[in-house]
């Protein structure tokens, strides 16, 4: 039986909301694999090796960045799943404001100060220890690890998601159902 | 050149010929492009910087084909009594794939915040030779600026793929002469006849600003986005090429 790990890095978790929107063949999907590591059981850690590791969103902090090298470490095949795991999706917005003397400070301040739309009477920013460190721009992943297949979609339909993993799974050619494919 | 895909077929002084596309024997009229020649008889070419209505240019290179084993741009090359042309191959699609794919790394193609998903000939190619592969290049994440000035047109210029569409159609059917081409390899861009937009002869009712010149979302008319939900896009109900595809069972 195949073990399969997931994570959302820097992404909103819709790709695996539409993980779920394969509906009744969650069942057997659950024939053909078993989930280690992956928010759906509330798995934190790899339990074993795994074979296949979705990795939806990119790299924002370096909390993403050590998750997504642990996928690597302990994956046979890391599959992107969704444009942010794929080029950067909504997050890598921020890096175009890299035309600034500091972009990261730019940002922060526009989110938590300067944005007509923000109510922050203390003027604070986020500056809890325990929060990761958020790095100078997004990374993608292809740009932290080697990535062997990607998923496109923002999210990927359940149908897509359903027929690239059980193509994975069985070792056969991917097929796609007509006009599966979308960006968005 | 003349360009009139449809308009094939109707002259009788025009000196007939045949050649095959993907082993289909096709008509043609000497003089057309393989394109057009193509178009007429009902099979698709991809394309991006050519537009029914402007002359050819072979910049974008996604109509590559093969013509007599020789890869050529169909979009300007003149077909021949008796080619034989190779269109819808593993070997051509794997082409176009990456030509596709260069573009999509070499600007900022964001699909999911980009008011012209659903309409954009760049994100259907990308649609129609979509890989599983993991990504072949880096993403180069320029950082390019947006020209908001003008009251009713905007550029966004991180999506341009340097089609030359608006240019042509400025200068040809809008006699302006709004947009130029900038630059040299990797940095030629598309510039407007002014210090901004705003300082420009353009307006709505140009051909350049029209939805359709336009292939991906550069170009944008103001208070007009996100016009049709997904699912209803112009894409979503005919991707490109559907027309020239419809022409097939008519001509024969």
């Amino acid at each position: 039986m195949k073990r399969i790990a997931t994570v959302s890095l820097a992404g909103c978790f819709g790709c695996h909301m539409s993980l779920l929107d394969i509906d009744e063949r969650i069942i057997d999907l659950m024939k053909l694999v078993e989930f280690d590591r992956t928010p759906l059981n509330d798995l934190k850690s790899f339990t074993r090796r795994c074979d296949i590791g979705l990795i939806e969103g990119s790299c924002c902090n370096e909390e993403n960045v050590a998750t997504l090298r642990e996928f690597r470490r302990q994956c046979d095949t890391l599959v992107g799943v969704g444009q942010c795991a794929i080029m950067g999706g909504l997050p890598v917005m921020r890096n175009a404001i890299m035309h600034s003397d500091d972009p990261l400070l730019e940002c922060l301040e526009e989110a938590y100060l300067n944005s007509r739309l923000v109510y922050n009477p203390t003027n604070d920013m986020p500056n809890d220890p325990a929060l990761p460190l958020l790095l100078d721009k997004v990374y993608i992943c292809s740009q932290v690890v080697k990535i062997d297949y990607v998923i496109p979609g923002c999210p990927p339909s359940g149908d897509l998601l359903w027929s690239v993993l059980t193509a994975l799974i069985n070792g056969t050619p991917i097929t796609t159902p007509p006009g599966g494919v979308k960006y968005d | 050149m003349s360009r009139h895909h449809e308009s094939s077929g109707q002259e009788d002084s025009a000196a007939r010929i045949s050649f095959t596309i993907d082993g289909e024997t096709c008509a043609a009229i000497a003089g057309q492009t393989i394109m057009e020649a193509a178009d007429g008889a009902g099979v698709y070419i991809p394309r991006l910087c050519d537009e029914e209505g402007l002359d050819p240019q072979g910049s974008c290179r996604v109509c590559t084909v093969k013509v007599n084993g020789r890869p050529v741009a169909s979009c300007v090359h003149p077909v021949g009594a008796g080619d034989v042309v190779e269109n819808d191959t593993a070997e051509i699609r794997g082409w176009r794939r990456d030509l596709v794919r260069m573009l999509f790394h070499e600007g900022n193609h964001l699909c999911p915040i980009c008011e012209a998903s659903g309409r954009c000939e760049l994100q259907a190619m990308g649609h129609r030779f979509e890989t599983f592969e993991a990504d072949l290049f880096p993403y180069l994440q320029p950082v390019r600026p947006v020209d908001a000035s003008h009251p009713d047109i905007m550029l966004d210029t991180n999506r341009c793929i340097r089609c030359g569409r608006c240019i042509r159609a400025s200068r040809d059917l809008d006699g302006k002469h709004v947009f130029g081409y900038v630059g040299r390899g990797i940095n030629k861009r598309v510039g407007v006849n002014g210090i901004d937009l705003s300082h420009t002869d353009i307006d709505l009712d140009d051909m350049a600003a029209a939805l359709e010149t336009c292939p991906v979302g550069c170009i944008i008319r103001k208070r007009l986005g996100f016009f049709s939900p997904i699912g209803r896009r112009l894409f979503d109900m005919t991707p490109p090429g559907t027309a020239i595809q419809k022409r097939k069972g008519n001509s024969k």
